[in-house]
Formats: C-alpha cells, structure tokens, sequence
C-alpha cells in the first residue's frame, strides 16, 4: 500500500480556528448584533404563537387553506394540525415553527437583493453562482461548523445553519424571474421613460412574482428539512424530539415526532403553492 | 416640417464598437467585418428626414437593420456613430434625465410581439406610460377611457392581455403608445404577428385614426404591399444601408436599383396607384357658354367623340357626345339641354382597383374631381383596363 508522503500535510484546521477566533474577538459586536437581531424576531414568533389559542390556529389554518385551495383540504389540514396537539406535540411544533418562520423571513431578505443583484451585474452573478452551487451540494452537517463557532449553541446557529441551506432557492429564483421577463416588455418599460426602478417594481418584479414564489415554497420546505439537523446545535422543537428518539432508540417518541414534522411539511408545501398559484396571470 | 432629422447614423454591434467605425469607413463589407472582428452592422451611415405628419415607411428583409434603426429613434439602441434631431435637439446627447422626459413626452412605441404587461389589466397597461410621467389616478383614467374607445376596446378594460386574441393585445399596444400623446410614434412591425384578415382591418383603422390624429408616424415593415399602402414616404433598406426613399408611386415608376426593381414585380399596382397618378388633363374642355358649334370643332379638332363641360370656375356641369351635339344643332337645342350625366365620377385618392369596374361598365371617361366637384383631369377607361394587364 502507498501512502500519502506525511511531510507534506498541512494542518489548514489550525489557521481556521485563528481565523474565528479573530474574527470573534475583533467583530463581536458585529455577530451579538446579528444574534440578538435575529433572537429578538424569533421571540416575536414565538411570542406570538404561544399567545394565540389553540383553537384559533386551527381556524387560521382552516380558512387560509379554505381560500387558496379548497374548504376540504382546510379540513384536513386544521385536522393534521389539531392531531400534533393530541399528539402532546404542540408546545414543540410552534418553537420549530417559529425556528422555520425566522430563518424564512431573514431568506426573503437577503436572498431577493441577492437575486435582483446578480440578474443585473454578471460580476455578480458569476461569483454568487458558484456559491449557490457548494451550499447546495455541500451535506447540510457542514453548516453547523460555522454556525457553532460564530454563534456557539442554541436557536441562533440553528437560525443561522437553516438560512445557509434553505436560501438558494429563492435566490436563483428571483435571479431567474427576472432574467425570464420578455425583452420586448423591458423594452416597452423603457421606452415610455420608466427609470430604472420603476422598471424594476412595475414590471419586472410584478413578472418575476409567480417565480419567485416558487422560490419561496422551494425555500420553507428547505428549511422545515433542516429542523432535525438545526436540533444538533441545540435548537428546541420537533426536531430535537427525533434527536432524542434516535439517540435512544425510543420508537414511539420518534414515530410521533417524525409524523408531526411531515404534518407540518405537507401543510406548508400545500399552502405556500396555493398561494403562489394566485400570483399566476392568465396566460 | 421636418420632424426627425438623421445624420450619418451608424449603429455596430460588438465590443467595443467604435474601434470598427474605420474600417466601415474604408468600405468593409458585412461579412468580412463579421468575420476578422466578430462587429455585426446593423445600421450603415444612414441618413433620412421625416417631417411633420407624415407616415414614414422603412420597408426591408429581416436583417436589413430596420428593427436596429427604428430603435435609435428612441435610444433603446445607442448610436455608434451620427446624430438624431428631433425638433431641432440632437436626443444622441442627451443625458439620463433628458432622455427619460424625451421618451415620457415626445415619443412612444408599438412593439411586433406587443411588449403588453402580461400582470397588468387592459386599462392598467394603456395607463402605464401617464402612471410613469406621475399623472394622478382620476386624471390616468379618463385619458386612458378615451383612448379606450378610439381604438375599439370598451368592454375589455379589466381584461388581461393573454385574455385577449392577436388583434386585440396589438390595439391595446396602439392605445398605449397613443395615451402619452406622443408627437413621434415608432412602429415596430405592428401587424405582422397577426393574422392576415385582421391586419387589413388593423391597417385600415390606423389609416383613419391617422387621419384624426395626424401624428408623426415611423413604421417598420417586410411587407412591401403595407409599406405602399400606409407609407407617405418610404424607405427600403438593405444590408444596414436606405437603397431609397420615395413616395410609394414613384418607387414603383422608378425603381432606383435592381434590389428595388424585383422588389416591386409582384406588387398589385392598382392598389398603389390612384386615380390622380394616372389621370390626364383633358385636351378640350367646353363652357355652356361657349355653344355647340365650339363643342362641336373641338372634339373635331381632338379626335374625340365626347367632352365634359365645365363652368368658369371648372365645376364640372356634364358630358358632351357628338351625337348629342348634331342632333341639339338640327332641333335648335342649347348646350344646356343635353348635358348627358351617365359618366362615373371619382376623387384623385380612389386607387385604380376601385376604378376597374366603372371603367368596364361605362363607355365615357372616368371624371376625376375635388370635393366641390371641380373637375381636375379625366380618365380614359383604356389607362385602368390596361393595368389589368401590367
């Protein structure tokens, strides 16, 4: 057997711990203020969920499915919803709800200025791209290193992780959308004297809109997949529930956890499509 | 008045684009150009007026550079090389900001695919232009209401485009370039998307609200038999560069080249020609006042056997036939009493294809007058008949 000459090894971890620590040491105020930032909305979330009744989620889910899709699918979801309750999941469900909705929201900022960006610089995009590409393909684990050593434990280096795998949708979306308007609509924009923002928002954002939404279904399912990893670093919620499971071999805890988690998946995906659907112009 | 003046324009595709402009110069041709340096020339030192007015054509294939020129016009593309004035101003030097208030207030754009804000609702795309120059809501609507029905589209306003067939998405293209109440209107091959029956009706309608508005009006076709039927002017193009710019009859009279020549070989020349291109100024003419004997010598004297009667002012009063004329002379009649009006009348606009059936169903020359029915030349049945043949 040949083996790798050992003299050449380069201990690369070494310059990497230093890296951090020097940026933690130099740019702490910097990550305190992104982690008690994001910590504050995820308490607003939590917050909010906790405050509602029961009852009232459930008819929330009821009518919101009721109108963008139909009243039976409304049944059926507030029902699955109303099961992760009996279940005695419900305080779980709205901390990894509240996990889901912050790193959401925090894509949806980040990653539309990302879009819009690269469709209209290509430097840009050709360093963005190849970016989307190593977050996409690299195994969601690897997010947790850096999210622990920037942020340590708990819901913020979930937050943090979830954002880094679940943003690359709605940013290739926006970019496609946008690159996907018609040349001729462009044109016409201009030609009536549009500025360059007006363009933007009245026609090719308002075009773009359908896409983007995908982007932004593609982007929720993404990250309610990352709750059980995210649970790793410590964030509470379903998917800490599985962790324990797992780690304990415990089936039926695992059962009824797993089971709330695809619940919660298929009433996400459902709704954020029908929504999105409504965004579609005749065509 | 000229309105658009073009001055050398040059338009070259590829980067950087100046550094070909010798070249160009020197005589290169598309290909090789194409070739050594990877340059497309889309528009080749052109230069034309348009004034005031008037339906300018520019007629040519694809690739000709039409689609190239007509958007310099309003600086979707920018000029390589030669200024555009407009008014006077030269819109090539324009900044940001004047350019921005030039497309707001003097020119406006119908695009071949339609170019129509798919998410936007009828009414909502016809207003886009006025929403842009910042005219409030209640004023936006009532403009856009009135557009609304000179083009035909009451009924359709919460409509969406794709909701709408070919005919109907490119009227909403027309009514919003018309909201803004440009002075200048480019045309980008409007019609030719659509459906041949519905063009006809499209062509006809521009015609007559032309005719309202009397805009200033380029439009871009590849269709020679529309360029002849809308154009006042037109300007046929090829390879980026105007082989030339006429009216419609004297392009076909006097084709300036070859390329021209079997351009205009399949056209339907009745439908370009009209009765005043092909009438003549009679050789006699008789007033009631002048009698029969006159009547009489004259069409002697010319070889004919009819002629029209005029007054002092040449209002047209009616037709003379020798055998008319003999018999009138025998009974003692006056000129008066025999005026024969079993001639067809009609205006100098009347195209030739119109004038073939009065011409096959009368024996008498086609009388071709004004709107006080002044008499302004005739036309002898063989010049239209004849054409049948051409």
């Amino acid at each position: 057997m040949s083996e790798f000459p050992g003299w050449i090894v380069i201990e690369v971890g070494k310059y990497v711990d230093s890296f951090v620590k020097w940026l933690l040491s130099n740019f702490s105020p910097f990550f305190d203020a992104i982690s008690s930032g994001s910590m504050w909305m995820l308490l607003r979330f939590e917050g909010l969920l906790y405050w509602l009744p029961w009852w009232i989620v459930l008819l929330v889910v009821l009518l919101v499915s009721w109108k963008v899709k139909n009243l039976l699918s409304g049944v059926i979801f507030a029902s699955l919803v109303f099961m992760i309750g009996l279940l005695g999941l419900w305080n779980l469900m709205i901390q990894t709800l509240a996990i889901v909705l912050t790193s959401v929201i925090i894509s949806l900022f980040i990653g539309v200025p990302i879009g819009i960006l690269m469709t209209y610089s290509n430097r840009v995009n050709s360093i963005i791209k190849p970016l989307l590409d190593a977050m996409q393909t690299m195994p969601s684990f690897v997010y947790l290193i850096p999210a622990i050593m920037l942020f340590r434990l708990g819901k913020v280096p979930a937050v943090f992780a979830t954002i880094v795998y679940a943003i690359p949708p709605v940013i290739r979306l926006t970019d496609l959308g946008i690159r996907r308007v018609p040349r001729e609509m462009v044109e016409a924009a201009h030609s009536f004297g549009s500025s360059s923002w007006q363009t933007l928002f009245k026609v090719q954002m308002p075009q773009a809109l359908p896409t983007i939404m995908t982007g932004i279904n593609q982007t929720t399912m993404m990250a309610l997949a990352m709750v059980v990893i995210a649970s790793m670093v410590g964030a509470p919620g379903l998917g800490m529930e599985v962790l324990i499971a797992v780690s304990q071999i415990d089936i039926a805890r695992g059962f009824e956890a797993g089971i709330s988690i695809v619940f919660l998946a298929i009433i996400i995906d459902r709704l954020s499509q029908g929504i999105a659907e409504k965004f579609k112009y005749p065509e | 008045m000229v309105k658009i003046k073009v001055e050398n324009l040059t338009k070259i595709f590829g980067r950087p684009p100046r550094t070909v402009l010798k070249k160009l110069q020197e005589g290169i041709s598309k290909e090789k150009l194409l070739a050594e340096t990877g340059h497309t020339i889309g528009v080749n030192n052109v230069s034309f007026d348009v004034h005031e007015g008037e339906t300018f054509v520019i007629m040519g294939l694809s690739g000709s550079g039409k689609s190239t020129l007509i958007r310099c016009l309003n600086l979707l593309n920018r000029p390589t090389a030669g200024k555009i004035y407009v008014d006077g101003e030269n819109i090539t030097a324009y900044n940001k900001a004047a350019l921005k208030q030039y497309r707001k207030d003097k020119v406006a754009m119908v695009f071949q695919h339609f170019g129509l804000f798919t998410h936007r609702t009828v009414i909502n795309n016809i207003e886009y232009g006025l929403e842009v120059k910042g005219i409030p809501k209640k004023e936006r609507n009532e403009i856009a209401a009135g557009i609304l029905s000179t083009v035909g589209l009451q009924g359709w306003e919460d409509k969406y485009p794709n909701e709408l067939s070919g005919g109907m998405q490119q009227r909403v293209g027309l009514a919003r370039a018309l909201a803004n109440d440009p002075d200048i209107l480019l045309m980008d091959e409007p019609f030719s998307a659509l459906d041949p029956l519905i063009r006809r009706d499209m062509q006809f309608e521009l015609i007559e609200i032309q005719a309202k508005l009397k805009k200033t009006i380029v439009f871009i076709t590849h269709d020679i038999n529309e360029a002849f039927k809308l154009g006042d002017r037109v300007a046929v193009m090829k390879d980026g560069n105007i082989e030339q710019i006429d009216t419609p009859e004297n392009i076909l009279t006097s084709p300036a080249s070859e390329y021209i020549k079997e351009f205009v070989k399949d056209i339907d020349r009745t439908r370009v020609l009209q009765a005043q291109h092909i009438m003549f100024t009679p050789s006699a003419l008789v007033t009631p006042r002048d009698g029969l004997k006159v009547a009489v010598k004259e069409m002697q004297k010319n070889g004919i056997s009819s002629l029209f009667a005029v007054n002092n002012a040449r209002i047209l009063q009616g037709l003379v036939t020798i055998d008319d004329a003999i018999r009138a002379i025998n009974e003692n009649l006056t000129l008066e009493n025999i005026l024969n009006h079993e001639y067809h009348t009609t205006g100098p606009e009347t195209y030739v294809k119109d004038l073939i059936p009065l011409a096959s169903e009368s024996k008498y020359p086609i009388a071709v007058v004004n709107e006080d029915n002044k008499l302004l030349g005739i036309i002898v049945r063989v010049s239209v008949l004849s054409s049948l043949l051409a």
